[in-house]
C-alpha cells in the first residue's frame, strides 16, 4: 500500500471518520431530541453510518459480505421506519403528542 | 408401573376434576378417586417385600440424557409407610372438608390431588432432580390452598410459607447441581442425578474445617429440610400457615408435608453426608431438644387452639429430629414411627378443631368452656386424640416417643433427661387446653349457642364419625400392634443405621418383573 | 381351666364391661350399668381366686404363671411382650384389686344412683380395673408402665368426673401432670436399667441384679432405682409430688376409695417390692426411700390434724400411710410393706366408703364441723368406721396393728433401719391416732351440729354390705401375718404372709447388734411403746373433742402461726405455683412474645427489608425515560467494548 497523504489521497480512514461522525450525530439525536419523528430519523442516520463502515471495510478488504450486509441493514431500516412511523402516527392520534418525555408510563 | 400409577393417577384425577361438569357431585367424585388411590396403594403394600432393605418396584428411564437425569422411582422401607400415610389421609381430608370448603370446590379438589401426587412423588423419587421437581411442585397447590381457602391473613401466611420453603430449596438445588458435577468420578464419566450414584460419592470431609464440600453440602440440604420440618428457629412460618390454612390444608401440612422434611433427612442428608451428619449430630440433637421444650412452652400460652396444636407440632417434630440424629436403631425406628403417629394424631386434632370451628366460628380458647356437657361424642374423640398426642401407652404416640427417648438415652443420657421434660410439658399444655375448652362452666360461645336456636351446637354427624373412626382405630392399632407397621421399615432402617458410613440401597432382585415398562 | 385363658379373662372382663357401658354412656339406668360393671369385676375376682389357688397348689419355688399374648415392641435388642405374670406378689395384688374393687363397684351402685353420668362412671371404673391389672401383672417394666400411665389416665378422668366444676377438672389435670413428672423419671429409670442389663423383663432384671451392694451414688442400679422411685413418689403421692392426692378428693368418693386409697396409689410400693433384688443392691436408694417415706408419714399426718373436710383428712391419712409403706420397703422389709399395703387397702377403702356413706347421708356435706352425733343416724356406717378406726391406729388385734408393728420393728431392727426412722414412725402413729380419733369424734360422736334442713339417714343395703365385708376384713386381715413373738403364745400359728412371699423377696440380714437373745424382749418393748403412744394419743383426742368443748380451739390458738401454717398445708401448693408454675407460664409468654414474634419474625422481616431496599434502588433506575435507557445502552456498550479492548 502506497504512502497516503491525508489531504490528497482519500483512504479508508476518511470513510470511517465520516461514519463515526454520522453515528455520533445520530446517537446524539436519539439521546437528546424530544420529537418522536426526529428520533426515528436519527436512528436512520445511525443505521446509515453503520452502512458506510460496512461498505468501507468491504471495499478495502475486497470481500463482498459487507455489502450483502448493507442490503440487510437497508431492508431492516425500511421495515423499521415503516413500523416506527406507523406507531408514531397512531401514538400521535391517540395522545396528540410527539414529545418523547411525555411517555413515561413505564416509570418504576 | 405401580409407582408411576400412584403418582400420575392423582394428576389424572385432578384434570378430570377440573373439567367435571356437575358441581354438586364433585365431592363424591373426589372421595371416590381418593379411595381408588388408597386401594391402589394397598395393592402396592401387598407386593412390597418387607423383609428386604432393597429398593423395590423400581422404574427407571432416561429423562434428560445430557445431564444424566432420569425418571427413577423406587420404594423401600423408609418411604413405604409414608406413602401409605399420604394415601390414607387424603380420603379422610376430603370427607372432613365436605362442608368447610364451599367456594371453588373443583379447584380445591384438583389442588388437593396435585398436592397428593407431588408428595407421593417426593417420597418415591430416586433421582435428585425428579425429587426436586416434586418437592417444589408440592408448594404450588399448598400455596393456593392456603391463599384461596384460608382465613383472613391468608396472603401473609401463604407468602411466608412459600418464601421460607423456597429459600431452603434454592440451597438444595445448588447442592444437587454440585453433587451432579461430582458424579462422573463414580459412574465412569457420565454425569448422573441418581441418588444411588450420589450414595457412592466420597465427598471429602475435614472435621473442624467448615468450608469443606461435605459440610457445606450437608448444611445446604439440612437447612432446606430443616425449614420444612420445621426446626427451631426456622419454625415461625408454621403457626401462621396453620392458623390461616383451611382445615384440610392444616391436615395435609401437619400430616404429610412436614414429614417430607424429616424424610429428606433420612433419605438424603444422613446417608449422603454421614461424616458431617455424625460430626454435627449434636447440633441437630440440641435444636431438637430446644424445639421440644420451646414448642411445648409456647404452645402452653397460646390463646388460639389451632396455634397451640401448631406449636405442639414444633415440639413433636423436635422428637423426630432427635430420633433421626442420634442415628441408632431405636432412635431412627422411633422417629420413622413417630412421623406416622404425628400425621395421624395431629391430623386428627386439626380435623377436630375444624369441626368445632364450623360450629362456633371461633378458635379462641378463653371463649370456650364446658363443651363436654354439650358435645359428648366430640369430647370423647378429642380426648382420645389428645391422649395419643401426649403419648399415653396403648396409643400410637407412646411407641414412637418411647423409642426416640430410648435412642436419645443411648446417645447421651443428658439429652434424654432434657427431652423427657417434653413428656411432662406435653401433658401440661394439652390437658390445660382440654380443661379450658371442654370442662368447667359453660363459656361464652356455648351459652350463646344455647340461646340462639339457629346456631345450636350439634354433636358429631355420621360423616364426622366416618372421618374420625378410622383415625381412632389407627391410633389404637398402631399403639397396640406397632409391629404390624414397623416390620415394613425395620429392614431398611437397620440397613441404614448399620451401613450409614458406606450406604447404598441394593436393587431388589425382582426388579426385572416389577420394573419393566 | 387353662391358666393363660384365665389370665386373659381376668384382664379382658373389665374391658368388656368398659365397652358395654362406654358405648351407651348416656344411659341413666344405674342398675344395669352397675350390674354390668360389678359383674365384670366379680368375674375377674373369680379368675384371681382360681389363679391364686393354682399358685397355692404349686411348689413354693415354682409359683409362677406366665402368659405371653403377643410381641408388643421389638426393635433390635429392645423386645417387650404383652406378657403377664402371676406370682406370689401379683396374685395378692390382683386379689386386692378385684376383691376390693368389686366391693367398691357394688357400693357405687347405691352411691351414684342419682348421678346423670352413672354409666360413664362405671365404664371408667372398669377401665381403671383393667389398667391396674396390667400394672400389677405386667412381666416387664414397660408393660407395668402401660398400666402405670393407664391408671393415671383413669384417675384423671374420674377426679374430673364432674367436669362442670372448674376446680374439679383442675384437680384431675393436676393429678395427671404431677404424675407425669414422676412418669418422666420412671422412663429414664427404665432406660438406665435397660442400658445396664439389656432387658426390662422384671424376672430377668431381678435375676441379673448384682448381689454385691452398690456403694456409689452414681452407679447404674442406684440411679436407675432412684429414678423409678421418683416415679413412685408421683404415683404414690410421696414428698415432693404428693400434692395431687388431697385435690384428687374432688372425684366421687368410691373413686377415692378405690383409686386413691386401696389400689392405684400403692403402685409405687408394689413396684419396689416387685424389684426388691434391685433395690436391695442399691443401699443409697433404699436410704432415700426410707427417709422420704418416714418424712411423708409424719408431714402428711400433721396436715391431717388440721383439716376439716372429711375426705381431706382421709387423703392426708392415705399419704401418711403410704409413707409407712415406703418406710417399710426402704428398710428392706418388703414383706411388711406389702402387708401394710393389703391391710391399708381394707381399712382405708372401708373408711372412704364410710365417709361416702356419711356424705351421702348428709347431702354432699363434707365439713366435719357441721357433723357430729351421727352415730345414732348411721349405726352400720358408724360401726364399720369404728373398726376401721381401730385398725388404722394400730390397736391389736385389728389388721393395722400387725402390719404397722411389723414396719416399726423392721425400721428399728433392720440393718438398713435406724432409730430415727423408728421414732418418726412412732410419731406418725401417734399423730394418726390423734387425727383419726378427732375425725371419729367430730363426725360420729359428741353433740350434733348438723344443719336443721339435713336429715341424715342410713345408706341402702348395696352400700352397707361392702362396708360390713371390709369391716370384717379390717379385723381379720392382719391375722395372716402374725409375728412370731405373738404367735408363739397362740399355739404357733404359722406366719402365712412371710412363707408366701419368701421365695420372691430378698431379705436383708438383721443388724449385727440385734442378733442377741434379747431381741424378743426388745420387740415386745417397741410394740408396747407404739401401741401405748397411739392409745394415749387417741384418748387425749377423744377427751379434747368430745368431753371438753372448745379445748381444740384453745390449743390451735396457742400454736398460732404454726397452726395456720399446718392448716394451710405448709403452703406447698402455693410455693409450687409461685416458684414453678407461674414463672413457667410467664416465661413462656415472654418466649413467645420476644423470641418468636420479636426476634425470629423481626429477623425475617429484616431480610425482607434488605431485599426490598435493593429492589427499590434498582427500581429507581427505571425512569420511563426512553432516552435514558438508550444512554445506559450506550454507556454499557462503551464499557463492554473498552473492557474487551483493554485486555
Amino acid at each position: 500500500m502506497p504512502e497516503t497523504n491525508i489531504i490528497t489521497t482519500i483512504g479508508p480512514e476518511h470513510y470511517l471518520v465520516l461514519s463515526a461522525l454520522l453515528f455520533s450525530i445520530g446517537m446524539a439525536g436519539v439521546l437528546l431530541r424530544r420529537n418522536l419523528i426526529v428520533l426515528l430519523m436519527s436512528i436512520e442516520l445511525m443505521l446509515n453510518a453503520v452502512n458506510i463502515s460496512f461498505i468501507t471495510f468491504s471495499h478495502y478488504s475486497g470481500k463482498v459480505e459487507g455489502q450483502i450486509m448493507v442490503f440487510f441493514v437497508m431492508t431492516i431500516a425500511a421495515a423499521e421506519a415503516a413500523v416506527g412511523l406507523a406507531l408514531a402516527v397512531s401514538i400521535f392520534k391517540r395522545f396528540k403528542e410527539v414529545n418523547i418525555r411525555f411517555f413515561e408510563h413505564l416509570k418504576g | 408401573m405401580m409407582l408411576s400409577a400412584l403418582i400420575f393417577l392423582p394428576i389424572l384425577f385432578a384434570i378430570v376434576m377440573a373439567f367435571w361438569p356437575q358441581k354438586n357431585t364433585v365431592r363424591h367424585l373426589a372421595f371416590g378417586f381418593s379411595i381408588i388411590q388408597f386401594i391402589l396403594s394397598l395393592g402396592m403394600l401387598q407386593r412390597f417385600d418387607a423383609s428386604s432393605a432393597a429398593l423395590q418396584m423400581v422404574e427407571k428411564s432416561v429423562w434428560i440424557q445430557r445431564f444424566g437425569i432420569s425418571y427413577f422411582l423406587g420404594i423401600d422401607g423408609i418411604s413405604v409407610m409414608l406413602v401409605m400415610l399420604t394415601t390414607f389421609l387424603v380420603p379422610i381430608i376430603i370427607l372432613g372438608s365436605w362442608n368447610s370448603i364451599d367456594k371453588q370446590v373443583k379447584g380445591f379438589h384438583s389442588a388437593l390431588f396435585i398436592l397428593q401426587a407431588a408428595m407421593l412423588g417426593s417420597f418415591l423419587a430416586m433421582d435428585a432432580i425428579l425429587f426436586y421437581v416434586f418437592w417444589e411442585l408440592s408448594l404450588v397447590p399448598m400455596y393456593f390452598i392456603v391463599g384461596i381457602w384460608g382465613g383472613t391473613r391468608r396472603i401473609y401466611a401463604t407468602l411466608k410459607f412459600f418464601i421460607y420453603t423456597m429459600a431452603g430449596s434454592m440451597l438444595m438445588l445448588l447442592a444437587i447441581i454440585f453433587l451432579m458435577r461430582l458424579t462422573p468420578e463414580v459412574t465412569g464419566g457420565n454425569i448422573s442425578a441418581s441418588i444411588l450414584d450420589f450414595y457412592k460419592l466420597n465427598i471429602p470431609f475435614i472435621a473442624g474445617d467448615f468450608l469443606t464440600p461435605q459440610t457445606l453440602l450437608f448444611f445446604a440440604f439440612a437447612i432446606a429440610f430443616a425449614i420444612k420440618v420445621p426446626i427451631f428457629p426456622l419454625h415461625t412460618w408454621l403457626p401462621d400457615a396453620h392458623v390461616e390454612a383451611p382445615t384440610p390444608g392444616s391436615v395435609v401440612l401437619a400430616g404429610v408435608m412436614l414429614k417430607m422434611g424429616t424424610y429428606g433427612f433420612l433419605r438424603w442428608v444422613i446417608p449422603l453426608f454421614p461424616e458431617a451428619a455424625e460430626h454435627f449430630a449434636w447440633l441437630f440433637v440440641l435444636v431438637g431438644v430446644i424445639g421440644i421444650i420451646y414448642g411445648a412452652l409456647v404452645a402452653m400460652v397460646q390463646p388460639d387452639v389451632k396455634k397451640l396444636v401448631a406449636y405442639s407440632s414444633v415440639s413433636h417434630m423436635g422428637y423426630i429430629l432427635i430420633g433421626l440424629f442420634v442415628m441408632n436403631t431405636y432412635g431412627v425406628n422411633g422417629a420413622l414411627y413417630q412421623m406416622l403417629n404425628h400425621g395421624i394424631s395431629t391430623g386428627a386434632l386439626f380435623l377436630l378443631i375444624g369441626m368445632i370451628y364450623e360450629r362456633t366460628h371461633s378458635r379462641e380458647i378463653s371463649k370456650y368452656g364446658g363443651l363436654a356437657g354439650v358435645l359428648p361424642h366430640f369430647t370423647i374423640a378429642f380426648v382420645i386424640v389428645t391422649m395419643s398426642s401426649i403419648a399415653v401407652p396403648m396409643t400410637n404416640g407412646f411407641v414412637g416417643e418411647f423409642l426416640i427417648l430410648l435412642g436419645s438415652y443411648a446417645f447421651s443420657p443428658i439429652v434424654a433427661a432434657f427431652a423427657v421434660t417434653g413428656v411432662v410439658l406435653g401433658a401440661a399444655y394439652m390437658l390445660w387446653m382440654v380443661k379450658r375448652v371442654f370442662f368447667g362452666p359453660k363459656g361464652e360461645l356455648i351459652t350463646n349457642a344455647e340461646h340462639d336456636h339457629a346456631h345450636a351446637l350439634h354433636d358429631l354427624s355420621a360423616r364426622e364419625f366416618a372421618v374420625l373412626i378410622p383415625l381412632i382405630i389407627m391410633i389404637f392399632w398402631m399403639g397396640l400392634f406397632p409391629n404390624h407397621f414397623m416390620d415394613y421399615s425395620k429392614a431398611s432402617v437397620d440397613h441404614l443405621v448399620k451401613n450409614k458410613m458406606d450406604y447404598s440401597i441394593p436393587m431388589s432382585t425382582n426388579t426385572a418383573q416389577t420394573g419393566e415398562r | 381351666m387353662n391358666q393363660q385363658a384365665l389370665i386373659a379373662i381376668l384382664l379382658l372382663s373389665p374391658v368388656v364391661g368398659f365397652f358395654l357401658n362406654g358405648l351407651r354412656f348416656r344411659s341413666k339406668n344405674y342398675i344395669l350399668a352397675g350390674t354390668i360393671a360389678t359383674l365384670a369385676v366379680v368375674i375377674s375376682f373369680v379368675c384371681s381366686v382360681l389363679l391364686f389357688l393354682d399358685l397355692v397348689g404349686m411348689p413354693p419355688e415354682a409359683r409362677r404363671i406366665t402368659a405371653n399374648f403377643f410381641e408388643w415392641i421389638a426393635v433390635d435388642k429392645f423386645k417387650v411382650n404383652a406378657g403377664f405374670v402371676v406370682d406370689q406378689i401379683s396374685s395378692i395384688m390382683i386379689l386386692i384389686i378385684t376383691g376390693v374393687g368389686a366391693l367398691i363397684h357394688l357400693f357405687s351402685i347405691g352411691y351414684m344412683h342419682h348421678d346423670k353420668g352413672v354409666t360413664k362412671y362405671f365404664a371408667y371404673l372398669n377401665l381403671f380395673i383393667f389398667n391396674m391389672l396390667i400394672l400389677v401383672l405386667g412381666d416387664s417394666l414397660l408393660t407395668m408402665f402401660v398400666g402405670w400411665e393407664g391408671v393415671g389416665l383413669c384417675s384423671y378422668l374420674l377426679i374430673g368426673f364432674w367436669f362442670n366444676d372448674s376446680a374439679k377438672a383442675a384437680a384431675g389435670m393436676k393429678a395427671f401432670i404431677t404424675n407425669r413428672v414422676g412418669d418422666a423419671a420412671f422412663i429414664i429409670g427404665m432406660f438406665i436399667l435397660f442400658m445396664t442389663f439389656g432387658t426390662l423383663n422384671i424376672h430377668e432384671l431381678n435375676a441379673l441384679a448384682p448381689t454385691a451392694l452398690e456403694a456409689s451414688w452414681l452407679g447404674a442400679v442406684t440411679l436407675g432405682t432412684l429414678m423409678l422411685f421418683i416415679g413412685a413418689t408421683g404415683k404414690s403421692a410421696q414428698i415432693p409430688l404428693y400434692v395431687w392426692l388431697p385435690d384428687a378428693m374432688a372425684g366421687p368418693t368410691p373413686v377415692s376409695a378405690l383409686i386413691h386409697a386401696a389400689t392405684m396409689v400403692t403402685a409405687g410400693v408394689y413396684m419396689i417390692v416387685r424389684l426388691n433384688p434391685l433395690f436391695i443392691s442399691a443401699p443409697n436408694t433404699m436410704m432415700v426411700v426410707a427417709i422420704i417415706g418416714a418424712a411423708t408419714a409424719v408431714l402428711a399426718a400433721t396436715i391431717g390434724l388440721t383439716q376439716h373436710d372429711i375426705k381431706k383428712v382421709l387423703a392426708y391419712s392415705t399419704v401418711s400411710q403410704l409413707g409407712y409403706m415406703f418406710l417399710a420397703v426402704g428398710v428392706g422389709a418388703f414383706g411388711a410393706g406389702m402387708f401394710h399395703l393389703m391391710t391399708h387397702a381394707f381399712f382405708k377403702a372401708l373408711m372412704f366408703l364410710g365417709s361416702g356413706s356419711v356424705i351421702h347421708a348428709m347431702h354432699e356435706e363434707q365439713d366435719i364441723r357441721k357433723m357430729g352425733g351421727l352415730r345414732k343416724y348411721l349405726p352400720i356406717t358408724h360401726a364399720t368406721f369404728f373398726l376401721g378406726w381401730l385398725a388404722i391406729i394400730g390397736i391389736p388385734p385389728f389388721a393395722g396393728f400387725f402390719s404397722k408393728d411389723e414396719i416399726l420393728w423392721k425400721a428399728y431392727s433392720s440393718s438398713a433401719g435406724h432409730i430415727l426412722l423408728w421414732a418418726a414412725g412412732v410419731i406418725g402413729a401417734a399423730l394418726t391416732a390423734f387425727y383419726m380419733t378427732r375425725l371419729m369424734a367430730l363426725t360420729f360422736w359428741g353433740k350434733s351440729r348438723v344443719d336443721k334442713n339435713v336429715h341424715p339417714h342410713e345408706s341402702p343395703i348395696s352400700m352397707t354390705i361392702p362396708l360390713i365385708i371390709l369391716g370384717i376384713l379390717s379385723v381379720i386381715g392382719g391375722w395372716v401375718g402374725i409375728p412370731h413373738v405373738i404367735s408363739q403364745y397362740l399355739g404357733e400359728v404359722p406366719n402365712f404372709w412371710e412363707h408366701w412371699l419368701a421365695p420372691v423377696i430378698r431379705i436383708l440380714p438383721l443388724a449385727p447388734a440385734e442378733h442377741g437373745a434379747d431381741h424378743e424382749a426388745l420387740e415386745w418393748t417397741l410394740m408396747s411403746v407404739s401401741v401405748g403412744v397411739a392409745a394415749i394419743s387417741a384418748i387425749s383426742a377423744y377427751i379434747m373433742y368430745t368431753k371438753k368443748e372448745g379445748s381444740a380451739d384453745r390449743v390451735a390458738k396457742a400454736f398460732g402461726p404454726v397452726y395456720q401454717l399446718v392448716n394451710k398445708k405448709y403452703l406447698v401448693d402455693e410455693a409450687y405455683f409461685k416458684g414453678l408454675i407461674n414463672p413457667l407460664i410467664r416465661g413462656s409468654k415472654n418466649l413467645w412474645y420476644y423470641v418468636d414474634v420479636n426476634i425470629i419474625d423481626k429477623a425475617t422481616y429484616k431480610v425482607t427489608d434488605i431485599v426490598r431496599g435493593g429492589g427499590s434502588f434498582v427500581k429507581s433506575l427505571q425512569t420511563g425515560n426512553m432516552q435514558q435507557y438508550a444512554m445506559y445502552i450506550g454507556v454499557g456498550v462503551v464499557v463492554a467494548l473498552s473492557f474487551v479492548l483493554m485486555r
